[in-house]
């Protein structure tokens, strides 16, 4: 009797399955991101709003039938994000994951994705590892990655005579990160790196690491590091003197709007950092942007036009397959163009890295600010080749095939 | 001797310097924890929550009503003392006749909450706060660029902390204070009122914490984790210096920033971790604090 009951469970189990498999006919979105937590300002509610405009514009259903779409704050902890996902995948037929905004959650989805062979698509993670060494066929790494902004920053800084620099690193794993793809580039473009200093995450006070940059001489003061840590470096480095005498500058390898605002104009002004957008681009962006802060009362980052993004790229893939079948829509998403206010013909490569062009940017002085979020002026174009990894650098296995 | 070191003597000193700039800095957080401790055998855990509301009065009052830094210096943390004496009395003061750890969860939890509200209100990102007018810029002193900012700092917090430790020590209020530590009830008999007593206590100790915040709103990112960050290495002081010790805090704050400046220079990756290895050498061989009274 026992045993009966459990082979009939199995059965169960393996119709459920398959049904899954296969695609149930309805599409069913998981946004997993952190919705209360310290990345919440350029995740969260925000995304949500993203979402919103994406299915408006979509239109609200597909293969027949309303586009659901649930969400989930995965707190910025490994074992959460997966629970989420291993019970969405499992229990409630989710069949694609977007956002995961960290860079640990969307490693560790990303491989259960694989497993039970739906789709992930980071949005605001960062690690280059999605696409290189734990690159994913079902895996497609949005917005950018560590490689596309503080390698895109090298090379214009470089080029352009910046020729010796000196990192300053947050000690862990992101920005080790940072620091090695952009010495590379600095490297490859005829520059030297005279020497960097590694300072622990949320230090609140870096003046001291900054006078060891100082007193490098060296003529850029990379800052891989990120968000309160960045903030803090230039608002210390504007204390100091740092970055100020003609002789110096800094460039911050990964810089969002929401910091360039946190920090405010007077203290970040100067500062050259890599977006893959950012609101007062063109007519489209500005139109998303207007919507947007429509209902959240300040501008889009990349990550929350990312969304928006992803969001419609996969629906519109799932029409085209005219199934939500995994590897269906996969193959769809794949040939497509990606084409949007943000993107301009994008395209996913082997690695699941989508091919976007980068842009640099200034970061506007005070006086030619017109208001509180007039924050960057455009200098420069990189081609979506430039940007990503070469191939022939990835450690990317699907690359090499 | 600086050369086998790899470090050039002006590069030292400068060093040597901000160690002693932050060393200020935490003692004037880790007095607050010290007041408090001292006097109400409370563990206060809201304290990173009210440093980093100083600094957000200190932006609010800029930017909602127009009130500059030296106003707000002197507005904002009365304001969030107002609102510490609120805490105290509807909720701390119903935990006195239990067992600490009542106390210390309270605090605990009522920090979080106020965490949480402001980044609901403010998110994460931080917001930019001027250094104030004729404070800005810096001298040269040879060896290393000094910001004139930070040195109003230094003066200002050695002011504070020393106000307090002879308030405390040498006042008949701190008198007063003191005999409460030790026998609540018989200095009741004399009639002194000595649940006020505590309330101004609590009062005086989130004063320091958001003083603290507001002075350190033109030098960090105000952001609602602020605290947090911070608050972790200022209760390592409270206890290396012995816990509610006044003297030790200073001397520990002043200390602990020095040793820290220094490693940053020798040992940058160990600079977060070098206080806590101070903190457990002097548990082991002085389990009441450098300061502290055991028992």
């Amino acid at each position: 009797m026992r045993k009966s009951g459990i082979a009939a469970l199995a059965i169960v189990a393996i119709a459920f399955a398959g049904s899954a498999e296969a695609g149930d006919g309805k599409v069913k979105i998981g946004i997993l991101h952190d919705a209360s937590g310290p990345y919440s300002q350029n995740q969260g509610p925000g995304d949500v709003v993203s979402v919103k405009l994406a299915l408006e514009d979509f239109g609200k259903q597909v293969l027949g039938k309303d586009i659901e779409v649930v969400f989930a704050d995965h707190q910025n902890k490994t074992d959460v994000g997966t629970l989420v996902a291993r019970k969405w995948y499992d229990v409630e037929n989710v069949d694609a994951i977007i956002g995961l905004g960290n860079s640990a959650v969307a490693l560790a989805v990303q491989q259960l994705t694989k497993e039970k062979n739906k789709i992930d698509i980071p949005v605001a993670a960062s690690a280059s590892s999605l696409t290189g060494k734990q690159c994913s066929t079902n895996g497609f790494h949005w917005v950018h990655d560590t490689y596309n902004v503080a390698a895109s920053t090298a090379r214009a800084l470089t080029k352009s005579g910046n020729d010796t620099w000196f990192f300053v690193t947050v000690d862990y794993a992101f920005g080790h990160a940072l620091e090695a793809d952009a010495k590379k580039v600095v490297e490859q473009s005829g520059g030297k790196v005279v020497g960097r200093v590694q300072h622990p995450i949320f230090t609140p006070d870096l003046s001291s690491f900054l006078l060891q940059a100082k007193s490098s001489g060296a003529k850029v003061i990379g800052l891989a590091n990120a968000g309160i840590d960045t903030v803090n470096s230039l608002k210390q480095a504007r204390e100091f003197g740092i970055g100020r005498d003609g002789k110096q500058r800094l460039a911050s390898l990964l810089f969002l709007i929401t910091d360039v605002h946190g920090a405010g104009l007077e203290v970040a002004q100067g500062l050259t950092v890599t977006l893959p957008f950012y609101w007062d681009q063109n007519d489209e962006t500005r139109a998303f942007a207007k919507r947007w802060s429509a209902e959240m009362k300040r501008q889009p980052t990349m990550y929350h036009a990312g969304t928006y993004s992803a969001v419609t790229h996969y629906l519109k893939a799932v029409k085209a397959a005219n199934t939500d079948d995994t590897d269906a829509v996969i193959k769809k998403m794949r040939e497509l163009p990606i084409n949007d206010f943000m993107t301009k013909n994008g395209r996913i490569r082997e690695d699941g890295h989508v091919m976007r062009d980068m842009y640099v940017f200034e970061v506007k002085k005070p006086s030619e600010s017109k208001g509180e979020w007039d924050l960057l002026k455009q200098v420069a174009v990189i081609s979506a080749q430039d940007a990503a990894v070469p191939v022939a650098e990835s450690e990317c296995p699907l690359l090499k095939k | 001797m600086f050369e086998l070191l790899g470090i050039s003597p002006y590069g030292l000193f400068g060093q040597l310097l901000i160690g002693l700039i932050n060393g200020s800095f935490y003692a004037l957080l880790s007095l607050g924890l010290a007041v408090i401790f001292g006097l109400l055998n409370i563990i206060n855990f809201t304290h990173g929550a009210q440093y980093m509301m100083g600094a957000f009065a200190a932006w609010m009052l800029l930017n909602y009503l127009g009130i500059g830094y030296w106003w707000a210096l002197l507005i904002a943390p009365l304001v969030v003392a107002v609102i510490g004496v609120i805490i105290e009395r509807l909720l701390l003061a119903r935990l006195y006749h239990l067992d600490h750890l009542y106390g210390l969860l309270l605090t605990f939890g009522v920090g979080l909450v106020i965490t949480g509200l402001f980044r609901n209100y403010y998110g994460s990102a931080g917001l930019p706060y001027p250094t104030p007018g004729g404070l800005t810029g810096g001298s040269d002193l040879g060896f290393m660029f000094v910001p004139t900012y930070r040195v109003w700092v230094i003066g200002l917090s050695l002011v504070v902390c020393f106000g307090t430790w002879a308030l405390v020590e040498k006042t008949k209020l701190g008198a007063y204070l003191r005999a409460t530590t030790e026998n609540p009830v018989l200095v009741g008999a004399f009639g002194i009122n000595v649940p006020r007593l505590i309330t101004l206590t609590y009062g005086f100790g989130v004063w320091l914490a958001a003083l603290a915040g507001v002075l350190a709103a033109p030098m960090y990112s105000i952001n609602p984790n602020m605290g947090i960050d911070l608050m972790i290495v200022v209760f390592a002081v409270v206890v290396i210096g012995g816990m509610g010790s006044i003297l030790g805090s200073i001397v520990t704050g002043f200390g602990l920033g020095l040793i820290e400046g220094l490693t940053k220079v020798f040992y940058p990756e160990a600079s977060s971790t070098v206080i806590f290895v101070v903190m457990a050498i002097v548990l082991l061989v002085r389990p009441a604090g450098l300061f502290g009274r055991s028992g």
